[in-house]
């Protein structure tokens, strides 16, 4: 990929024009190769991916499946997803896990319901109350996550499995397993209304998504979640509070559970208690898929929207051709391997370089 | 001419192992100071503290005359005493000069450096800069450093540290892992660093390159120095026999 140099071979002539003809096919040059690299990453190759997801779907069903209704759908389902993989694109790059993010959407699920009933009455009011609440609550159980992991060094593989099961269990004790189906007026206005034709809570996930990718890829803050990643010992020597970046970010993901699961109790005016035990997968196969290494040190955000999209369509599309939505687990998880092992050819070809 | 970093009968001892008992030493500005010793002499010791990793169990350390205390190496490093350790510590997956910016990143002019928003152009200019300045063969500054030879690598550690490193520089083996090639790259980048009014401290087990490009050498042996040449006046006989021994107690004698 690295042409080398842009120089045109001239003989030594000194007139203004050929210098700066010179300089504007370098310019030209490196916009190329800005191009080529920008080409060579995995949201690109995903981007195709899904474009033929979509194609192939249009040819089986355009009417269905292009239309404006169906898409709004897919989005609205995307959106808790997004959400959540978002959170988890920051954790991934830094080399983080957390496996409990499904669970902790069903706790904050319930005590958002719980706290908009015991608020009582309809309006803005319970319903902030109970967003903020449940927020709260998912940002604790990340930090408790987070604490676990930076201070207590236990894997991030094994704490977030165990509160995985933990969380979600006293989300259960909580409602003794049944369903919270009373929530404000005001909440299930907000879950089917929208805005310039795109749902409420689509908006919300835009939002998310475009303010925390643009955190990731511009400011500081993102900066040092790459390298904490890349080179963990590098960020410690360099002065960067390793810890408590870490804390910060596992933070993040409960909190990011905790709106998502705002979201979906928006979406169906109810607690989903038995309805996110896989929904880790989903995140995590999606924010892989759009290229965020498993090692950490390396990811986009454009990914991520374009990765969860791919299982989500995928589903979608399989109902709507009346195929059984079951193929949409298979054809994931062999797109997902499939992925990986490119991404590794890639990198494994770079390092040889 | 004084010394910027001196290190005074520094002792210290790792439960049974004593690896440094009353070592000193001594590093000037401009010069390249080798410091060399035999497996075990406590060189990596030394240097630990002296870059603030490690406190030492007794002795001194004066920085331009000043008894100093190092508390961390970001203490050090505010001090103008930088080390750039084999492992080099960069991140693989970052571009050079993300690399060299590390901790101590450039934000873009007004509201936008409020919100703490990189200026990465700037970033990477001022690196590409000090990599040409400093005559290294660092180029592409898109292409992650996982991707850039061992010599770049290392150069790219090397310039990170000179841009901060106002007084004293370490470089821990710098050459262990090099071809011939980039191993006369790195000495030259040596050479350049120290003419820049740095003090900088080569470790090595390379003889003839450390009588190449040292300008004073230092001999560390069982915790402690036991010999200083300038470098123009010695030999690699001479550097051997004070490392092992064999000068002092002429153990070693053969026809």
């Amino acid at each position: 990929m690295s042409a080398s140099g842009g120089a045109t071979p001239t003989a030594q002539r000194s007139d203004q024009p050929e210098a700066e003809q010179d300089a504007r096919a370098q310019a030209r040059v490196e916009r190329r190769q800005a191009l080529a690299r920008t080409l060579n990453t995995s949201p690109v190759y995903m981007f195709g991916v899904l474009l033929c997801i979509f194609v192939a779907f249009t040819v089986v069903n355009a009417t269905a499946f292009t239309s404006v209704a169906n898409v709004q759908n897919i989005t609205l389902s995307a959106a808790p997803y997004l959400v959540m993989a978002v959170a988890t694109t920051y954790l991934m790059i830094a080399s983080g896990l957390d496996l409990s993010i499904g669970s902790v959407l069903v706790f904050a699920n319930v005590i958002e319901a719980k706290v908009m009933g015991a608020v009582g009455g309809d309006g803005t009011a319970p319903v902030l109350i109970g967003l903020v609440a449940g927020i709260g609550v998912g940002a604790g159980w990340g930090l408790f996550n987070g604490i676990c992991v930076t201070k207590l060094r236990v894997p991030a593989l094994i704490t977030t499995l165990g509160t995985l099961g933990a969380v979600l269990g006293a989300a259960d004790l909580i409602t003794a397993g049944n369903d919270i189906r009373t929530v404000p007026m005001s909440l299930v206005n907000f879950g089917a209304d929208s805005f310039l034709g795109v749902s409420y809570i689509v908006w919300v996930a835009i939002v998310v998504t475009v303010v925390f990718g643009l955190i990731l890829h511009l400011t500081r803050f993102g900066r040092h979640t790459y390298i904490v990643g890349s080179n963990i010992e590098a960020a410690r020597r360099a002065g960067i509070n390793v810890d408590r970046h870490l804390l910060k970010l596992y933070a993040l993901s409960g909190a990011s559970a905790g709106l998502a699961g705002f979201l979906a109790l928006a979406q169906f005016a109810s607690t989903t208690i038995s309805g996110h035990s896989t929904d880790v997968i989903t995140v995590i196969t999606g924010v892989v898929l759009g290229g965020t290494s498993l090692f950490g040190g390396y990811g986009w955000m454009v990914g991520t929207v374009i990765g969860i999209l791919i299982p989500i369509t995928l589903n979608n599309g399989l109902i709507i051709a009346n195929v059984q939505p079951f193929w949409q687990q298979v054809a994931t998880g062999f797109i997902l391997i499939a992925a990986v092992y490119l991404d590794q050819l890639k990198r494994r070809s770079r390092e040889r370089a | 001419m004084s010394a910027v970093l001196e290190a005074r009968d520094i002792t210290k001892r790792y439960g049974h192992v004593q690896a440094l008992s009353g070592a000193c030493f001594e590093a000037h500005k401009g010069e390249v100071t080798a410091l060399i010793g035999d497996n075990g002499a406590g060189k990596s010791t030394l240097v630990k503290v002296l870059s603030g990793v490690i406190a030492p169990d007794g002795g001194e350390i004066l920085l331009d005359g000043e008894p100093t205390r190092l508390d961390s190496p970001q203490h050090a490093k505010r001090l103008g005493v930088e080390t750039v350790f084999q492992d080099l510590a960069l991140a693989p997956d970052l571009g050079p000069a993300d690399n060299v910016f590390v901790g101590r990143e450039l934000f873009k002019p007004g509201w936008r450096g409020r919100l703490r928003i990189l200026d990465k152009a700037e970033m990477r200019r001022q690196a590409l800069d000090a990599f040409v300045s400093m005559g290294t063969d660092v180029k592409d500054m898109h292409a992650p450093v996982a991707a850039l030879s061992g010599g770049q690598r290392q150069s790219v550690a090397i310039c990170r540290s000179v841009m901060w490193a106002d007084r004293v520089l370490f470089l821990d083996e710098p050459t262990a892992a090099l071809g011939v090639r980039q191993t006369r790259n790195v000495l030259k980048l040596v050479r350049r660093v120290a003419e820049r009014g740095v003090a900088v401290i080569l470790i090595s087990h390379n003889m003839t390159e450390v009588l190449e490009v040292a300008d004073r050498i230092e001999v560390l042996r069982l915790g402690q120095r036991v010999a200083q040449y300038r470098g123009k006046d010695t030999s690699v006989e001479e550097l051997v026999g004070a490392m092992t021994g064999a000068l002092d107690f002429h153990e070693e004698v053969r026809p």
